[in-house]
Order: structure tokens, then C-alpha cells, then sequence
């Protein structure tokens, strides 16, 4: 299966309003929210079907049993993200929930037995298998590992879409262990970037992140109309570092009220949608 | 006093906030948590900039005492270590530095090293202190950056200014650990009302005091907004669809430097928030 990422580094550039009229465009069989941590492509991709959920278990946690804990101290020694805690209130050894990493250093170290590992739901995988087959995901609050979930969304999408010859993937923001996961394997990768310093900042290092990946990178300037000299600044860099520009979309109040609506950009006449489709084509005449 | 920023979505107006928000008060501290895109440091551009790496730690084998017995591989709960052909492999980028295969070597065979991860840069804009985390590419998570930035904080700041990064996942939570009140910022999209209950929900978990700011506010229905009257949160300011304002923050420009007309924009929302955080200390010490 031939996979198109869409990434931005920076956030709110507008990769699921990208991502969500190329699935329109296209017709997707096959399409996946990688932001695991707020994924959004739902809102605006409706489906008819109730989707499949499954728990996703992240690591283990550990939980100290207060009667055979003799309080001395080994765990807390030992444990590296500080997750283990005296309880003020009765004195007790505690581990911090969102701290603990799932190591189990504590329990390995534990002379009589009182730590043990639990299995704990960090989040939820959705898979809707209508006529297109689409697998998202939701991370709970404050839980980590998120790139092992990353891998999990795309595993649901592809065992469910075997058939079929291309996704679309929504991804998230930042270079961390999301994104890293939801680089690894794709074909190309679409940045959404806009033209304001930090936006080209984060242009520069999602770009680096991604080139360790030997996947096909393009770029599109999102808002291109609020600061056309840092526009041509993302035009020059694009040239210089041979990537391929597929085009530049307006800002556009419309596109705001399509997305309110739960509607992409494409299923209404408006000028950012009319850019997007020539991106898109761009992109298959730029090898996608 | 420390305030927290925070959006859930990106490009909500989490920076523009912060930076404006840390230049309008005297003695303020600005933190960027965004160790993965950190922009902060382009608008405040803090001149003498102390510059500190930041390192993990993460095992070593000494092959001549490895017995292969592979103790370490099984502990290991991260799939950080391979016994491949005779040989013990470590994949750093995926070790969470829990030292446990250590802890477990029957013959001592493992020790640990330092690996840098990325850095602290510490510097003075016009008064304010400026401190950024910045992530090196490829590494996977910034929170032992995003820690020392924390602990880095000087004693002498009357307020600091949290800049978080996007999400509400382990990174945000890290972030907002220690602050006495979270802004979080929302757009008028139906996108930025999903991801504002998302953060909304994390500072309950963890009973910060909270508001809200709604900013590129739009003519004609907000559904952020109708989320916080729904959900009874305070609205602490809205902030219009402001092509200027747009303009001076696409240049990494400081609105609140440029103009006085922003400037006593940004003071009055922070003096609000002061309000509000004096108000919590009272009523919950």
C-alpha cells in the first residue's frame, strides 16, 4: 500500500484540512489519524458505521500492596522518573500513576514482593470499516508511549485495507516519537507549512526529521496571502533543498465554516479549495 | 507565580500569548516547554545566551564480560535490547534510561553512559528571562529537557511563563506539573472545541485552577465559546481576528513591544489572570 503522510511540525497550519479534502479528492479507500493525541480527522470525515474500538494497552504500572511493603526504601531509590512517593497521610509507599513509566525496576528490586506490574488501558483504537476503511485513534490524558499507539493505528489500517493500493495518514505536530512512528514505512511525506517565522523554523526541522526516513518530500504553504515575503522565503528554501512546492492555498474565512460544519474544504466553492485541488494534483504529478 | 499555557490544538495562539504575556510584566521568567518546535526563543531573541546540553543515560556492554545469558533483553520492557549473532545491541532512541538491565547484569557486563539529547538555552531579553529547551532530531521525547528547564527557573523571577507544547498527553502533563494556573487558548473551530476539551479535562485531572482565552475570535457563532459557557469555565479575555496582530506575529515580532495599543491589550489579560490566581490563592491556599 502506497501511504501519503501529511505533516507540519508546527501545529495548526492545517494538516487535517489538507488531509480531509485529499481524501475527498482522491476517494480513499483507506485513510488513518496518526495524532493520536488530539486526532480530529473524525470531525470532519463522517461515518455512517459505528466504528470497531479496542482498548490499547500502553505499559504496565506498577502498584505497591501497603501490607507486605516493609518501607525500605529500595524502590524509590531506584526508580528513575521519581513515580514513587511516601503517602503524607499514612505513611505509605505510593506510585504515581502518570509517572511511572512501566520499567519495573521497582518490582525487580522489591526484597519481599510487594510491587507488582498491571496492565493499565492508556487509550482507545477506532476502525470504521464503511465503504472506506478508516483507523484513528485516542490517547488518554497524560499517558505516554504515544508512538507505540502510532504504529498501532497504522497495523489496524493495513490489516483491514490489505487490498487496497493507497492511504492517506493524518500525522501530529512536533518531531517526537509520534511522528517518528508515523514516518516510518510511508512513501511520501506532505508538509503543510505557513508563512511566518516559526512555521518556517518548524518547517526546517520536520523536514531533517523526516529525511532520515528516505521518503519523498513535498511542501505547501497554507495562508500563503498573510506574509508573501515569508511565502517567497519558503519558496526559495524549497527550491534550494531540491523539495518539491505543490502549491500554495489562501486564507479563506470559507474554510473556517466548512469545518464548523463538519464539511472539507472541497465539498464547498470556495478559494482555498479550488488551491487544494491544484496541490493535489501537483502531488500526483509529483510522483504520489 | 507560575502561569501555564496550553492548547491541545497547535497554532492556536499558544506563543503569541506567552511571549506577549512575559514582556508586558516586570521580573518574568518565559519558559518554552515546546522542546520539539520550540519558538519562543525567535521572538524574544535573548542576547547572551548560556548555552547547556542535556543527557540520559543509557547502558554499555563490555563484550569481554557478556555471557550471554540474556537476563538484560528479557527485563527490558521497552524492547531496547537485542541479542543478535553473539552480540548485544542497544537502540538508544527507544531506551527509556530506567537503568534496570544494569540492575539485572549477573556479570556486570553492563554500565551506563551519557547521551546527549538536546539542550537548555538560557538568555535575557530586555529584562525578561528567556528559557528554551530544543530537542535534538530524531530523539523521541524531550521530557528529561523539558525537567531541567523547570528546575532551572531563577529564584529571583516574580512570575513565570510556561509556553507548552500541543497535545495533553506525558510532555504537556510534565509541563503544567508545577504551575499554579493553566491559560488554555482556543480557536473558534469545531477542531480547536474537541482538542480544548481535551486539555480542559487533563487540568481537571490534575485540579490546576484554570480560564480560558478565546482568541482569532470571528463575527458570528464561536463554538469554544458555547463549549465554556456549556461547561461553565471562565472566560478570561477574547482576543479578535487580527490581521495586524497576524502580521507582527508572522514576522516573530512582539505585538506588545510594538505598539502600545497592544501592549495594554496583553497587560490587561495578564493583569486578569494575576487577578485570578490571587483570587485561587485565597479562596483554595
Amino acid at each position: 500500500m502506497k501511504q501519503l503522510l501529511i505533516l507540519s511540525g508546527k501545529g495548526g497550519t492545517g494538516k487535517t484540512t489538507i488531509a480531509s479534502a485529499f481524501i475527498k479528492l482522491s476517494k480513499a479507500k483507506a485513510y488513518a489519524d496518526c495524532d493520536v493525541d488530539a486526532p480530529n480527522l473524525h470531525l470532519v470525515m463522517n461515518q455512517p458505521v459505528k466504528p470497531e474500538i479496542e482498548d490499547y494497552y500502553g505499559m504496565d504500572k506498577a502498584v505497591i500492596d501497603t501490607d507486605l511493603c516493609t518501607k525500605c526504601d529500595l524502590c524509590r531509590q531506584k526508580c528513575r522518573f521519581d513515580a514513587i512517593y511516601i503517602d503524607g497521610a499514612g505513611n505509605n509507599y505510593k506510585v504515581d500513576y502518570f509517572g511511572c513509566e512501566g520499567c519495573s525496576v521497582c518490582e525487580y528490586v522489591c526484597p519481599v514482593d510487594a510491587v507488582t506490574m498491571v496492565p493499565a488501558v492508556a487509550g482507545e483504537l477506532m476502525l470504521y470499516k464503511g465503504e472506506s476503511i478508516f483507523s484513528t485513534a485516542q490517547l488518554k490524558m497524560g499517558s505516554g508511549n504515544s508512538g507505540l499507539l502510532v504504529s498501532d493505528v497504522k497495523k489496524r489500517l493495513k490489516s483491514a485495507a490489505e487490498d487496497i493500493d493507497f492511504a492517506i495518514i493524518d500525522g501530529s505536530p512536533g518531531i517526537g516519537c509520534p511522528v517518528i512512528a508515523s514516518l516510518s514505512g510511508v512513501d511520501m511525506v506532505l508538509i503543510v507549512t505557513e508563512p511566518s517565522i516559526s512555521g518556517i523554523s518548524d518547517m526546517e526541522r520536520i523536514i531533517k526529521t523526516a529525511n532520515n526516513f528516505q521518503v519523498k518530500i513535498a511542501v505547501c504553504i497554507n495562508k500563503y496571502d498573510t506574509n508573501i515575503n515569508n511565502t517567497k522565503r519558503i519558496e526559495e528554501f524549497c527550491e534550494k533543498n531540491n523539495l518539491l512546492m505543490a502549491g500554495k492555498i489562501p486564507y479563506d474565512k470559507e474554510a473556517v465554516k466548512a469545518v464548523n460544519n463538519g464539511q472539507t474544504i472541497v465539498d464547498i466553492d470556495c478559494a482555498a479549495g479550488d488551491a487544494t485541488k491544484i496541490v493535489f494534483k501537483n502531488m500526483i504529478y509529483g510522483g504520489f | 507565580m507560575k502561569i501555564a499555557v496550553l492548547s491541545g490544538k497547535g497554532g492556536t495562539g499558544k506563543t503569541l500569548l506567552s511571549v506577549n504575556m512575559a514582556v508586558v510584566g516586570d521580573n518574568t521568567t518565559y519558559i518554552d516547554c515546546d522542546v520539539e518546535e520550540p519558538n519562543g526563543h525567535l521572538f524574544l531573541k535573548p542576547k547572551g545566551v548560556i548555552k547547556e546540553k542535556v543527557a540520559v543515560k543509557i547502558p554499555v556492554v563490555d563484550m569481554s564480560l557478556c555471557n550471554g545469558c540474556q537476563k538484560c533483553v528479557e527485563f527490558c520492557k521497552f524492547n531496547a535490547l537485542a541479542y543478535i549473532n553473539n552480540k548485544l545491541i542497544v537502540f538508544d532512541n527507544i531506551c527509556h534510561s530506567c537503568g534496570g538491565c544494569v540492575l539485572v547484569c549477573p556479570e556486570k557486563a553492563l554500565t551506563e553512559k551519557d547521551k546527549i539529547i538536546g539542550e537548555v538555552q538560557k538568555g535575557v531579553s530586555q529584562g525578561t528571562n528567556v528559557l528554551s529547551g530544543i530537542l535534538n532530531i530524531g530523539e523521541a521525547s524531550g521530557i528529561p529537557i523539558i525537567d531541567k528547564l523547570l528546575a532551572e527557573e531563577p529564584k529571583n523571577s516574580q512570575r513565570t511563563i510556561i509556553d507548552c507544547p500541543p497535545g495533553s498527553a506525558c510532555i504537556v502533563m510534565e509541563s503544567i506539573k508545577d504551575a499554579d494556573y493553566c491559560v488554555l487558548i482556543a480557536e473558534p473551530t469545531v477542531f480547536g472545541v474537541h482538542n480544548l476539551n481535551m486539555v480542559y479535562e487533563l487540568v481537571k485531572l490534575f485540579n490546576k485552577p484554570h480560564g480560558v482565552i478565546l482568541n482569532k475570535c470571528l463575527e458570528g457563532e464561536n463554538p469554544a465559546e458555547e463549549f465554556c459557557i456549556k461547561n461553565n469555565i471562565k472566560i478570561l479575555d477574547k482576543i479578535p481576528f487580527d490581521n495586524e496582530l497576524g502580521t507582527l506575529n508572522s514576522n516573530a515580532l512582539i505585538a506588545a513591544r510594538e505598539s502600545l495599543k497592544y501592549k495594554k491589550m496583553f497587560s490587561e489579560i495578564l493583569g486578569k489572570i494575576v487577578e485570578e490566581v490571587q483570587h485561587e490563592a485565597i479562596v483554595n491556599p
